[in-house]
């Protein structure tokens, strides 16, 4: 850790003593999440949502691994297997309901934290490697979420591999082999659901890897804050341990109670009712939707509808698809005001609030409803303004802009005066 | 230049979207969509209330037998229940003997083959068996519905919008087509082989009313009149627990889980209060 | 999360009158319970979803029709996903089983221990060997049935006598003989 008053690991009890020499794990988590990781001492209740997804994951891997006990992936037994899960495993269905919807969970969960990066300018440097890998972990969450809806093998399942594998068939000329390529047939079978299975029960592992990696790179230059300005003395800092971990129990305790009321009072409220058919190859559901979290981008894939020149309408809506979460990767270049929180920064905010918002709350909203002519015209506009806020009126803000002053330090910021704070900034 | 490329990608994206909005408005305007049947006559479920609506709602064993009933005596002629075992249905208040009785005198036989000769043959299901399907395959039910499938109908209380509500409103929806569906929509008339219902999804159902006389079934003593509109709450009531069978154990675990977080939480929040404590103090 | 527990130390003691480190100790004492309390009644579902389903425990009992077995056959059936042999025992048999005096056999019983009153032709065990659960010999026609004609298990070599019982070799115990009753004269449910 780079703060020079990180406490160092010094430990009493022999045997951590002995451990730490043969291999220094001990001091590793120490100086990841314990007392010798000094973050800014202002830190708000969006900074827990990073430890809640770590926990969303480890209550999804637990679950699945037990699940995949019983689980069995094979079309012509897939669906009846999750029936036996519901019905006959001891606590089954409290496994089944608490997967389902700690999916659910993770997303609310990574949603909050990367609208937290996004207001408070988390992408900014020091730290784009932490954003660019959150962005990773993000994709490789949208697959292994995909992948896991079409286990239980219903019509939703079914149809979403169907339609999300035909996104690959509008790409020219090489579209249609790899769509048949990735469903190893012309439809969804039992090829698709068997390599289905084995990738999400190995992505969610790749997910902790990066996310190791994400927590690597946050390490170097330290948390950020919500005043965005940078640490420039010990009294700016706690200790991680016991302050924070003390916040994000406050945190954990909370998202339990969420998760709780949606696992026993409504476990199938975010799910859609024909995933409870078998899935039948002759007949498509009336309205095929995925599940809520990915309403937004499914908006903007339905909301292209007229050819452009050469380019048919299908393949511009994959393609913005696509767009709608890779221009994520080039925020860092394209928003270059040197102040990061939005707390700061007028023009942005009112954007923020009252543009990026509102639109990507619409855009989930008619993705999530059946394409009439009203919801699609509703969602063009709604996903011209998510390309142009990104693309377009970030970097104009971000030069035209009239910041407020900052604090000159964090403590001045928390206690409102400034108690010697009279270090060299910490760049 | 990375701006430079991205302003020309978002200028792309967002006027090619407001040109299709444009579009899309003008041919709303000029040629608008027709309004279908569906749109028109089609009715969402109606409001009924039921023993286990609520946290702390539980199941009415006395109306869940009723709908056992039911369903044993009508929809069991066409429908099946595989995800069901005969075993589960002690869970409606019935003992291990009742249970083997109701598999022993069900209407259909299990699959099975003759010990002797290796050939297809039936036996009387045991409470271990899953709840035998009246036919052997699709085609066979189809053959005997005019093409028409009956669904399974173990889990149809989780598999429609609405659930319990739409089959009570489904059972007691049929009644003769509107003049005026005639008028506009001639096409959406029922066939010879299908049936009016405004609460199915396209208006036009292949199964005939099934239940339609009061006294259909009979009911034991103490229970309330088997009027058709007591049937089909009986009979949805049941085909909610074949659904969602664990549903009381469901709402138990999750009143003690929410109790416990709740003081967690309470507990959680003092923790952190005291740890703050001294850091708070100078502001 | 039990790493609270040892946090007042570090922050709120400071400055402190007695009474009140006490309460705020016994808060995050508490909090820390609580979450170990929570951490354990999930993990009680997550081990229990290992033991036998319902589906399963429900499948376990057997019905078998002894009327076309012949003295001195044997037939192999299942219980339990497991081998059953149930052996119409000839009065030959029954009688080298009943020669045997207790005192000789490492797991003491008696035929009559071993089967129900009046019905001792009817040999029913476990096709178990008790040793390490291979499936001794002896229930099919021309298998070799051991040196005490009963049956014989090729893994390690344990004999078993005409009523089943060990009486050479490895194993420590007799084939077992599983909960069963007679419904009719020709007819037994096992389990």
């Amino acid at each position: 850790m780079s703060f020079p008053w990180a406490n160092e690991y010094k430990p009493s009890n022999p045997l951590m003593r002995y451990l730490d020499e043969k291999l220094p794990l001990p001091r590793f988590v120490y100086n990841a999440v314990g007392a010798g990781y000094p973050v800014p001492r202002n830190l708000n209740y969006f900074w827990n949502f990073g430890v809640l997804a770590g926990v969303a994951l480890m209550v999804q891997i637990v679950t699945g691994v037990v699940l995949a006990m019983h689980f069995a992936a094979e079309s012509t037994v897939a669906f009846s297997s999750v029936e036996h899960i519901m019905r006959d495993v001891n606590a089954g269905w409290f496994l089944r309901y608490a997967h389902a919807n700690g999916a659910s969970m993770f997303f609310i969960v990574v949603y909050i934290h990367i609208f937290r990066g996004l207001f408070y300018g988390s992408y900014k440097p020091p730290r784009e490697m932490v954003w660019h890998l959150g962005l990773v972990i993000f994709l490789l969450m949208m697959a292994t979420a995909f992948m896991g809806y079409v286990l239980p093998w219903g019509q939703m399942s079914f149809w979403g591999a169907k339609v999300i594998t035909g996104l690959f068939g509008a790409i020219p000329l090489v579209g249609e082999p790899i769509q048949t390529w990735l469903l190893g047939g012309f439809a969804p079978d039992n090829a698709a659901l068997n390599r289905f299975f084995s990738l999400h029960f190995l992505l969610p592992f790749v997910i902790l890897g990066v996310i190791i990696l994400h927590v690597w790179a946050l390490h170097i230059p330290g948390s950020s804050n919500p005043t965005g300005v940078e640490v420039k003395s010990e009294q700016d800092t706690v200790p991680f341990h016991p302050y924070y971990t003390a916040k994000d129990g406050v945190g954990v305790a909370a998202f339990f109670l969420l998760f709780a009321l949606l696992v026993f009072f409504g476990p199938n409220f975010l799910g859609e009712p024909d995933n409870y058919i078998p899935a039948n190859p002759l007949a498509t559901p009336a309205n095929i939707v995925p599940e809520w979290y990915f309403w937004p981008f499914y908006a903007i894939l339905r909301a292209f509808t007229v050819d452009f020149l050469f380019i048919p309408a299908k393949l511009l809506g994959v393609l913005a698809m696509f767009a709608a979460i890779l221009l994520l990767f080039f925020l860092p270049w394209l928003d270059t005001s040197a102040v990061r929180s939005g707390h700061y920064r007028p023009l942005f905010r009112k954007f923020f609030w009252f543009g990026l918002i509102p639109t990507i709350a619409i855009l989930g909203y008619c993705g999530g409803s059946h394409a009439t002519d009203g919801i699609v015209l509703v969602s063009q506009f709604a996903a011209a303004y998510y390309f142009a806020h990104f693309l377009i009126i970030l970097p104009i803000i971000s030069r035209v802009e009239t910041t407020k002053p900052l604090p000159t330090s964090i403590t001045e910021a928390v206690l409102g005066t400034a108690p010697g704070a009279t270090l060299q900034p910490a760049e | 230049m990375i701006r430079i490329g991205a302003f020309l990608v978002g200028l792309f994206f967002s006027g090619w979207l407001l040109i299709s909005a444009a579009m899309g408005a003008f041919a709303f305007v000029t040629s608008p969509t027709a309004p279908t049947a569906e749109h028109e006559f089609h009715k969402t479920p109606k409001a009924v209330e039921y023993s286990f609506d609520g946290p702390a709602g539980k199941f009415d064993r006395a109306q869940l037998q009723r709908g056992l009933q039911i369903f044993r005596e009508v929809c069991s002629a066409c429908h099946s229940l595989k995800y069901v075992s005969f075993r589960d249905f002690k869970a409606l208040g019935y003992n291990d003997g009742q249970v083997k009785t109701i598999a022993q005198t069900w209407p259909t036989e299990t699959p099975s083959i003759n010990p002797e000769t290796g050939e297809a043959a039936t036996r009387k299901p045991t409470p271990a068996d899953k709840v035998p399907s009246p036919y052997p395959n699709e085609v066979a039910a189809r053959a005997a519905n005019n093409n028409a499938l009956p669904p399974d109908l173990s889990l149809m209380a989780k598999a429609r919008h609405g659930g319990p509500a739409y089959i009570y409103s489904l059972l007691t929806g049929y009644q003769a087509p509107p003049a005026e569906l005639k008028e506009k929509f001639p096409a959406s008339m029922p066939g010879k082989t299908t049936h009016y219902n405004p609460y199915f999804a396209n208006l036009n159902l292949a199964m005939p009313a099934p239940l339609t006389t009061e006294g259909q079934v009979t009911y034991g003593e103490g229970a309330p009149k088997p009027t058709v509109d007591q049937m089909a709450k009986d009979v949805s009531a049941f085909l909610t627990w074949t659904a969602e069978p664990k549903l009381e154990n469901r709402k138990r675990a999750g009143t003690a889980a929410v109790i416990f977080l709740l003081i967690f939480l309470g507990l959680c929040v003092g923790a952190y209060k005291n740890v703050w404590a001294d850091k708070k103090a100078h502001a | 999360m039990e790493s609270m527990a040892s946090l007042t130390e570090d922050s709120a003691t400071a400055g402190e009158e007695q009474g009140g480190v006490r309460r705020r100790d016994f808060i995050n004492v508490a909090a820390a319970s609580f979450a170990g309390v929570g951490a354990v009644s999930v993990a009680l579902p997550l081990i229990n979803q290992m033991n036998p389903s319902a589906d399963v425990l429900a499948e376990a009992s057997t019905e078998i029709d002894l009327a076309a077995i012949q003295p001195g056959q044997t037939i192999k059936t299942i219980f339990r996903k497991q081998p059953l042999f149930v052996r119409h025992l000839t009065p030959a048999e029954i009688a080298s089983a009943e020669k045997v005096s207790l005192g000789d056999l490492r797991d003491p019983q008696s035929l009559e221990d071993r089967t129900k009153a009046g019905k001792k032709q009817w040999l029913i065990t476990m096709g178990v060997c008790t040793h390490l659960g291979c499936v001794p010999l002896g229930a099919g026609e021309g298998e070799v049935k051991g040196e005490f004609g009963g049956y014989f298990c090729p893994c390690h070599g344990s004999s078993y006598d005409t009523a089943a019982r060990i009486r050479k070799g490895p194993a420590p115990r007799n084939l077992e003989v599983p909960p069963y009753e007679f419904t009719s004269d020709t007819a037994v449910k096992v389990g």
